[in-house]
């Protein structure tokens, strides 16, 4: 009995919702800076926001360790991710094909990169944060971007953007991020320079 | 003419496949490799591409793109060689419409997902709208170097030189870059890349682009893409810029002098002429003389 209590369930119609929750974070990624709101309705386990779980049952499969942050972690959503996405956890962040994270990441070296001629083997961090806003502080160019677009995130440590920077360094390498809070959220692709 | 009349009938689908035909986990590969190439722009993603029901050469590629982002929503057209009505084209939108209950139109404004095999609609295409390539090579430097362990390490050291090698030996032969099709180029200053067999007339459309460019190629099992306001610069040099094809002729039909041209011959005496490849361009154009004729 204690086992089904704990788990809470997935998208109603996995199909369609997975598709949904994909056109939004394809949408994202190749704009990004630009908000985008889950229309899918989920009660996700208490330490991951319905955009976060959206994202994992859309994603997430046997092929994809996941790197979940010790601050998240609890039965309820390791039972929510084995059940549902039967993905393996991995012990290390590099190895991981996805993390979920709580606030802006730091580390991002320690992720998962990709090699100069597979780029594409790198992690995908989605990061879970209190607030998104369009029009903020952080000015965003490059591709996916008409001009520039601006963000306000927060929490937002000052030494994100040099974390950023060395992100770009390693261009062709190097993580993208999605930024989560509740539905809403944001793509932040290698590609995007940042500044303040 | 008009798809939804045409097609309606086949309603409602086939049973017995997933939604879109493919399966779930191959849409999760598919969508995976989708995100990280539009995160790094013209770099080729390796996915595990599955058997169609087509051949190869068909458009496997094009199809499981849009099987894994299409959904009931979305508006298809699909055009091959520009055109509405050829069979490749009239078969992959039957085939969604039958597998994904999604409206078909040959309207490239209604539409939400244009699938395409070499071309790009002269209609310009709008914030929000994906365009799916049907690729055949993906691999610009294919034809210059046949291993693909030596062509992942060019691209990872951006040794780009013998592309431009190339592109001289045409101008030292004939004087010109004789490339007219899928001709090379150079995505944010870093990948080179294919556009897929689309003449190089299409080429200028491809830069800042406010749809999202989705590239698709079965056998080779590459996707790649072009997120929207990316810079795409067609190779070239300073003392031979790059330009596009010209016409002495206007269509046949429509009288376009701005559209790219087919020739078609029209008997065994020599008789050709020169038409639109892009149908509904075409169509609308005539559409909107008959009207200027009627309140005329």
């Amino acid at each position: 009995m204690e086992a089904t209590s704990l788990l809470r369930p997935g998208f109603a119609d996995p199909v369609m919702h997975a598709q949904e929750t994909f056109r939004m974070v394809l949408d994202a990624m190749s704009r990004p800076g630009s908000l985008h709101a889950s229309t899918v309705s989920l009660e996700p386990p208490r330490s991951l926001h319905p955009a976060t779980a959206a994202l994992c049952l859309t994603l997430l499969d046997h092929e994809t360790p996941l790197w979940l942050d010790p601050s998240l972690e609890s039965d309820e959503v390791w039972t929510f991710l084995r059940f549902h996405c039967g993905c393996p956890l991995a012990e290390e962040r590099s190895a991981a094909a996805f993390a979920v994270l709580d606030g802006a990441p730091c580390g991002l070296a320690s992720f998962a990169q990709g090699t100069p001629e597979y780029p594409d083997t790198s992690a995908t961090l989605i990061c879970q944060v209190e607030g998104l806003r369009e029009h903020g502080p952080l000015i965003l160019r490059g591709p996916g971007i008409r001009d520039r677009a601006s963000l306000g995130l927060s929490p937002f440590p000052a030494t994100f953007l040099e974390e950023w920077e060395g992100n770009q360094a390693r261009f062709p390498r190097g993580v993208d991020i999605i930024w989560v809070s509740g539905k809403t959220i944001v793509g932040l692709p290698r590609t995007t320079r940042l500044e303040m | 003419m008009n798809a939804e009349s045409l097609e309606g009938e086949d309603r409602p689908g086939h049973t017995g496949y997933n939604y879109a035909y493919l399966d779930e986990q191959t849409k999760r590969m598919l969508r995976r490799a989708l995100l990280k190439a539009v995160a790094i722009p013209g770099y080729q993603v390796p996915f595990a591409s599955r058997e169609m029901p087509m051949p190869y050469g068909w458009g496997t590629g094009g199809v499981q793109v849009t099987a894994s982002i299409i959904g009931p929503s979305d508006v298809l057209k699909v055009i091959d060689q520009g055109a509405d009505d050829t069979t490749n084209a009239v078969s992959i939108r039957k085939f969604f419409a039958n597998t994904a209950q999604v409206t078909t139109t040959t309207s490239s404004e209604r539409a939400t997902i244009i699938q395409t095999r070499h071309r790009v609609p002269e209609t310009a295409l709008s914030d929000g709208q994906i365009l799916v390539y049907q690729v055949p090579i993906p691999e610009p430097l294919r034809w210059l170097e046949a291993r693909e362990s030596e062509t992942r390490k060019m691209h990872a050291l951006r040794e780009y030189g013998v592309m431009h090698v190339s592109l001289y030996e045409d101008i030292a032969h004939h004087g010109r870059i004789a490339k007219s099709y899928d001709y090379p180029v150079l995505v944010e200053d870093a990948y080179i890349m294919r556009p897929s067999p689309i003449p190089k007339f299409d080429n200028p459309k491809l830069d800042n682009c406010p749809a999202l460019q989705l590239f698709g190629a079965g056998r080779e099992r590459r996707v790649y893409a072009l997120p929207p306001y990316t810079r795409v610069v067609s190779l070239d040099f300073e003392d031979h810029p790059f330009d596009v094809e010209t016409w002495e002729e206007s269509c046949a039909i429509c009288g376009a002098q701005d559209s790219f041209l087919d020739e078609v011959v029209t008997d065994d005496k020599g008789g050709r002429m020169h038409v639109c490849s892009d149908t509904e361009y075409c169509n609308k154009r005539l559409a909107a003389q008959g009207r200027q004729e009627a309140t005329a």
